[in-house]
Formats: C-alpha cells, structure tokens, sequence
C-alpha cells in the first residue's frame, strides 16, 4: 500500500507545531496503525530526521495510551477499537491520511503527537478512589451484589482513560471519562460510601482541568474503544445533583 | 444546597440550562394548548385572551418568571459557550464530528434566532406595536360584538400578512430543530436517563416536538389558506 500522511509535528510545548505531508509506500495491509507510524519512522532515521513521536503501550488495546486522530476521527473511527487495533486494511491504498494529537486545552501536546493527560490523574487523584483498604480479590458471592449492577459496575470500569471522548467532543469535554469512573466506583458496595464526596471531587477537578462541558452530542460513546455509554453521564449528573442537595463541599 | 457550587460548576450550569429549558418546553406546549382554541372560533378565542388578561394575578408573576427563566437560560448558555469554546484553543485540521446531530452543534444559532423571533412576537401580539405588523391597523382597536378584545381578528389580521407568517413559519422551524435535540438532551443533564428510560424519552422527544410544530404551523397555514377570511371582526 502506499499513502500520503499529514502529520501534525511539533518539536515542543512551546514551539507553533505544523502539518507536514509525507509519501509512505510498502506498508502491508496486515500492520496496525502504530506499526505503518513505525515503518515511517524507520525511514525518517534513515534518512537522518526526526522520527515522528507518538505514545504506545500494549498495543493490545486494553492501556488507553495511544491517541491520536486519524482522519478527524479519535482512533481512527472503526468502532470498539483503539488506534493499535486499527488495521491498514481499513485504508485504501492511495489515500492521504490526516494525523493529529489530541486536542484540548487541558491536554497540551508536549511534542508531535504526544499530548499531556496528567489532568485525567488529577481528577482521579481528586477522588476516583476507595479509601478504606478492601483487601485482595473477594471470594466469589462473599459481597451480596446483583448481577445486572456489578455488570453494569464492569462496563464502566473498561474505560482505559484513553481521552478519545475529549478528542472527540466538539467541546472537549471530559464527562464521559469521568462519568465511566464515578459509576464503577459507586455501583459497587466498597466505593458507594463515598459516593456523594467523590462526584464532587472529581467534577470540581474536571472543572479546573478547564475541560468543556456536556452538549449530550454522543460524539464521545460513538468513538470510546471500550463503548461507555453516555447512560453513565445521566448517572454521574444525578449523583452530582444528590451531592449538591445534600449541600457537600468539594 | 451551595448556590454557587450551582451556578459555578459545569454541572451545575447544565442544570440551570435543563431545568429552565424544561419550564420552557412545558410553557411551549401550554401555548398551543390554548392558541389552538383559535379554531375553535372567534367567541372561544376571545373570551380564553379576556381570561388571561383578565387574572393580572396570574398573568404577572408567570411573565416574571417566564423572563428570569429565559434570562437563565441565557447567561447558562453564554457561559457554556463561552467555556466549551475556551476549551479547544487548537482546532483540528480535519475533524469529523461523529454522531453529533446537526441539531446538537447548532443550538446556539438556533436559540438566537429563537430569541429574535420572541422579541417580535411580543411586540407584534403583546405590546401589539402597529409599525412592526405589517397591516396599518391597530391591533389594540379591535373588539367583538362582547366588547372583549378581538384576539380571534388579531390573529388572522397578523397572519395574513405573509412576510410575518414567513418569519413565523421560519422561528417554528429552529424551535423544531432546537427542541429536537433540546428535549431528550434536557433529561439527560437531569439524571433522568438510564438504559430503561433512554429510548422512551428519545421516542418520547419526537413525538412531542413534531405534534409542536404541527401544531403551531396549522394556525398561520390555516389563516394563509383562507380560514376566518369572512370573519366581520377583521373589516372593521
């Protein structure tokens, strides 16, 4: 396959990044995104530049460390599935593909495609946690929890943290992520103690990130690579309301 | 409850925002209610606008709390914006807004023009202002055979001018758009959503904001096309 790249480079912080094109041939339909971005940088070392930096972990999807958006589209826009995951077969050869790092005001990109997301540890520094020390993995059935809630418990706790919804967001708003961590933790008995402290913390956190806020345009569910619902947004506001009711200072 | 944790917080905003938008979907649906009475006939009309201008006791605080509920939703949406903007000071240079209806990116146009329309509408059928209704006549001249205002005649007077019932038909259509995503959106920033609820509210959003603007498109169509053209009321 051969491709024209559009690759957002920025040398620092500090520094006007710019889009510069790049003319990609041999890649093998077979290779993940990740993998075509190592071709490319190979050649770029060869020929003496600068590789393209990027951030990559597992590559198995499951650490939410990859981001970047692939033709407008906050992994590449395959559903379910994180930009490792993205295959090239998804392309067709000849295409020109537009990359670009996230982009928020709370996630400032430190160079190419590689952007900050401290913001997401501060919010969950801010109370995305249990206090009280639960122990190792409880006996089956020890806790009387239904199943339909610890289900619903799980599907929340598979967000990655990747910040694809605030790429995503027109707004670049972080309430999807912090939704999808705020009900893990509550629909459970270990963390529902909390719960009315910790919508708090965290949303007065998320607030000073300087995220944007919910316009309910489900641009973020439509491109979460673990399929968070926007069901967890109606939740987090309804604890965020009861919190507020019981006048709770964050 | 902290008031400035409310009026502070994302959250809390888009409760302001949910909330007032709610009270005014509900006064959106009370209005018709009771302009739909027009077809009923010029005695039934009449006689709902002398109840209403009648009961100053009702009438005042429900326009003073209509106004601080609009001014709400206003200032909520000034600020979001404003913040939403603040937000992405770097846009993409490709960016595809996945799943965002066109309704949900624009309601910020559409609410302008909605607020526009408001300000014209009061003028032209509250204040009744004669420069701005397009016919020359007064509107606060006409009286029935009752010696009530003449609200059945206001009416059709107002929209058989078809400039002012095309800025009608105009307005009605962004309302339409605006509470297209606005409704289920309203329950959403609530908490009032959950996997049950979600496809009730959404089927829910449709229905009633299409049988608004059917309902709201009938009166100045019905008028256009001829209905109380015979009325004695409007040739005096």
């Amino acid at each position: 396959m051969n491709l024209t790249l559009r690759v957002w480079r920025q040398k620092s912080p500090q520094e006007p990044g710019r889009i510069v094109d790049y003319p990609v041939t041999g890649i093998i339909p077979d290779m993940s995104f990740l993998e075509m971005l190592d071709v490319v940088n190979e050649g770029l070392i060869a020929k003496g530049e600068e590789p393209i930096a990027f951030d990559s972990d597992c590559r198995e999807g499951i650490c939410g460390t990859c981001s970047i958006v692939i033709n407008g589209r906050a992994h590449g826009g395959q559903k379910g599935t994180t930009a490792c995951q993205l295959h090239m077969r998804h392309f067709q050869d000849g295409q020109t593909i537009t990359v670009e790092p996230w982009r928020a005001k709370a996630f400032p990109v430190l160079r190419d495609l590689v952007t900050d997301r401290g913001a997401f540890d501060r919010i969950i520094q801010a109370g995305g946690f249990v206090s009280v020390n639960t122990g190792g993995t409880p006996d089956a059935n020890c806790l009387p929890i239904g199943k339909a809630e610890s289900d619903l418990a799980m599907d929340a706790a598979a967000c990655i943290g990747c910040g694809a919804c605030v790429a995503a967001c027109k707004n670049a708003s972080a309430m999807l992520f912090v939704s999808a961590k705020v009900s893990h933790l509550s629909l459970l008995p270990q963390g529902e103690v909390e719960k009315d402290q910790r919508v708090m913390s965290m949303v007065t956190q998320m607030d000073k990130e300087g995220f944007g806020n919910c316009t309910v345009t489900g641009s973020c569910e439509a491109v979460c690579p673990k399929e968070i619902s926007l069901d967890f947004i109606a939740r987090l506001n309804r604890e965020y309301g009861v919190s507020l009711l019981k006048g709770v200072q964050a | 409850m902290s008031i400035n944790t409310l009026f502070n917080s994302s959250v809390g905003k888009k409760f302001i925002m949910a909330a007032t938008g709610m009270a005014m979907f509900l006064f959106v649906v009370l209005h018709l209610l009771g302009n739909l009475q027009v077809f009923l006939g010029p005695e039934v009309i009449n006689r709902y606008g002398a109840f209403l201008q009648g009961n100053l006791e009702l009438i005042w605080p429900a326009r003073i709390g209509l106004l601080v509920i609009v001014g709400l939703h206003i200032w909520s949406a000034v600020r979001l914006t404003a913040e939403n903007r603040a937000a992405r000071p770097q846009p993409y240079a490709h960016q595809e807004l996945v799943a965002a209806s066109y309704a949900s990116r624009t309601m910020m146009m559409s609410g302008l023009i909605i607020l526009a329309f408001i300000v014209y509408h009061l003028l032209h059928y509250t204040f009744q202002v004669t420069a701005i209704n397009g016919t020359g006549r007064d509107f606060t001249t006409l009286q029935d055979i009752n010696r009530q205002h003449d609200v059945f005649a206001m009416m059709v007077l107002g929209f058989r001018n078809p400039i002012v019932a095309g800025f009608y038909v105009l307005a009605m259509t962004l309302l339409f758009l605006h509470l297209s995503h606005g409704v289920s959106a309203m329950f959403q920033s609530l908490g009032l959503r959950n996997r049950t609820y979600t496809p009730v509210i959404a089927r829910f959003a449709v229905a009633i904001t299409w049988c608004l603007y059917v309902g709201y498109l009938s009166i100045p169509l019905a008028i256009l096309l001829g209905f109380g053209s015979n009325y004695g009321g409007i040739s005096k």
